[in-house]
């Protein structure tokens, strides 16, 4: 699915839609990363993974976001592929990628997702997960 | 902007009128009639929010080239005091703690640059690390890092990074004081280890520039700046250390907010009382920040000179000022004539001390502090002074303020094309991302001689100097 975006002057608003919370969080997590380069020039080589406590789900949001850019950061690696799963306040999430190459797309650093127009809500049968982030 | 929604002060100061049943504290906004109708409704609605934050002291106030953002509006200024429950918000600092602009005057003019400026251009682009995912020659351990955080430029001076006249250049002399390492988390520390010495991406840059109209002949020469002379300015902050400690604490001063009942209208501005545990716990980690970015903007200052002197051996590069726009600063201020300590946030705003403030180097004591507007890569930048009577906490515009979103940028314009054209102009663009070329094209930036011209006419600086861009190393 192309990623999707909404308009913001300084930053970028990401959107992640799915069937359900969690499937909305992949896609938000795939959109956010596309900012850094071309995803489908990636290999989902390298798998890491992620646990985390959070009761609200918007702020479950912007913490696998904020986790993977950390981790990613951390690594060296930028992601392509996403899985979570959330049983209550626990949120369990995989991500997978490779190692930054030069010669894959420079796009734009994302330094973080932040609670503005922060949202998570079921519209008809589908999630949908939005956020601005800096870049 | 609906002008109809403000009351006129001034020619160049407006307020939002309360609405009725409405709480909240005074919003001032600085620019001219077609700045403020320029900017997004959402600019408002942002900073009377802001307004609306406990202990906040006077206005909550944005500069002429305020635009949307996160939490605070870029462009916003707004000072709390600790004794009267006042907060600190991470919203109101952002992710790019200090953020902010080194310049350097060269001995160097035109006519000795063009010659090799390709050559210039290319080297800077090998030597200065730029874009997503480059990383700088140094690597630190924990330990050493957390040196840089408690020592900030002076740290990188001691390691040879520059020299000790660069410290009386910088603001609070490249060190700001009660950084606590220990705040900073692990994460944060592991994302630096590569990233001392980089520029980052996005609106960050190297830009070689000619001074190109002198405004004001006495603090030009205070500043050591006349028409022809080459000057560099480098613009990026405290990279994926501030990033994390941004991170970090946002959902923590978010909770905290929660906890200290105080209303949220948007929960990016999440905060906490100056004076609580989560306050004071998260003004250590960014003052580290502070720190982090003063010691990696005095190493690239290094690299720039290394580059320079490798093409121009008579080369001298000195450091003009080094100011940040995305803090939350302790300061002085005399409210009612009394000397109070506050705290003030300015994200995307750039502090713009008078003629005698205490906190200015002896050489630029009579004129006032150097504010450095950076514009876009096809326009220019300015240099302007800071004025006695700044109505504003002592605070100035930072940049030219973006006219059009960056999705919106990338799809009216190509990077390729762009570089082709900013060429034909005589300005040299580097960079690994054409995306982020087109991004940040001069056509999405409002017209920066206008947001000059009304940082001027509203008393918040005065114009110095235009600086036009010949080369620019884009992150």
């Amino acid at each position: 699915m192309e990623p999707r975006y909404f308009e913001h002057d300084a930053d970028i608003g990401i959107i992640g839609q799915g069937t359900t919370i969690e499937h909305a969080f992949e896609a938000a997590a795939q959109a956010v990363f596309a900012i850094v380069t071309d995803l489908d020039a990636l290999q989902p080589a390298t798998l890491v993974d992620f646990t985390f406590e959070e009761d609200d789900v918007e702020l479950a949001l912007v913490t696998w976001l904020n986790l993977l850019l950390g981790k990613a950061r951390e690594l060296g690696m930028v992601f392509c592929r996403f899985h979570l799963q959330r049983q209550n306040n626990q949120w369990h999430g995989v991500a997978l990628g490779e190692k930054w190459r030069s010669d894959l797309e420079h796009g734009t650093e994302v330094k973080g997702a932040t609670l503005t127009m922060l949202s998570v809500k079921q519209i008809g049968m589908s999630w949908e997960a939005r956020c601005v982030v800096d870049v | 902007m609906n002008l109809q929604r403000l009351r006129q002060i001034q020619p160049y100061l407006w307020t939002l009128p309360l609405q009725p049943g409405e709480k909240r504290g005074e919003v001032l906004l600085y620019g001219s009639a077609p700045l403020l109708e320029s900017m997004d409704d959402k600019v408002l609605e942002q900073i009377a929010h802001v307004a609306a934050l406990p202990g906040l002291e006077g206005a909550a106030m944005t500069m002429p080239d305020a635009h949307w953002g996160y939490g605070f509006p870029i462009g916003g200024v707004a000072a709390f005091d600790a004794e009267r429950g006042g907060v600190i918000s991470a919203g109101g600092v952002g992710f790019d703690i200090s953020c902010g602009i080194r310049s350097l005057r060269s001995n160097m003019r035109l006519q000795d640059v063009t010659p090799k400026l390709a050559t210039l251009a290319d080297r800077l682009f090998q030597t200065i690390p730029a874009g997503v995912g480059e990383e700088g020659a140094l690597k630190l351990d924990p330990k050493q890092l957390d040196q840089v955080l408690l020592g900030g430029a002076h740290w990188a001076v001691q390691q040879g990074y520059g020299n000790e006249a660069d410290l009386d250049y910088i603001e609070e002399r490249g060190c700001v004081a009660g950084a606590i390492p220990a705040n900073v988390s692990e994460l944060a520390k592991k994302r630096q280890r590569g990233e001392m010495g980089t520029l980052g991406s996005g609106n960050h840059y190297l830009e070689v520039q000619v001074v190109d109209r002198i405004f004001d002949e006495a603090a030009a020469q205070a500043y050591g700046l006349q028409e022809g002379q080459i000057v560099i300015s480098i613009h990026c902050g405290s990279r994926g250390l501030g990033h994390q400690i941004g991170t970090d604490y946002l959902v923590m001063l978010a909770k905290a907010a929660s906890r200290c009942g105080i209303h949220l209208p948007d929960r990016e501005l999440a905060c906490a009382p100056i004076n609580s545990p989560e306050g004071q716990q998260y003004l250590g980690a960014m003052h580290a920040a502070i720190n982090c970015a003063l010691a990696n903007r005095q190493i690239l200052t290094h690299l720039t000179r290394e580059t320079f002197r490798e093409i121009f051996p008579a080369s001298k590069l000195q450091t003009l000022f080094d100011v940040s726009h995305n803090t939350c600063k302790q300061e002085h201020h005399v409210i009612d004539g009394q000397s109070r300590l506050l705290y003030v946030h300015r994200k995307g705003a750039t502090r713009a001390f008078g003629p005698e403030h205490a906190m200015l180097p002896k050489r630029y004591r009579a004129v006032g502090q150097p504010v450095i507007i950076g514009g876009s890569m096809g326009t220019g930048s300015y240099v302007l002074a800071g004025n006695s009577g700044n109505s504003a906490f002592a605070s100035a515009s930072h940049g030219a303020g973006r006219a059009l979103s960056r999705r919106q940028a990338s799809a009216r314009w190509q990077g390729k094309q762009l570089i082709g054209e900013l060429a034909q102009q005589g300005i040299l663009i580097r960079t690994r991302s054409m995306r982020g070329v087109a991004e940040e094209a001069p056509g999405a930036y409002k017209d920066v001689d206008s947001v000059a011209e009304a940082t001027e006419q509203a008393g918040l600086a005065r114009r110095v100097a235009f600086l036009r861009p010949k080369v620019c190393v884009k992150g």
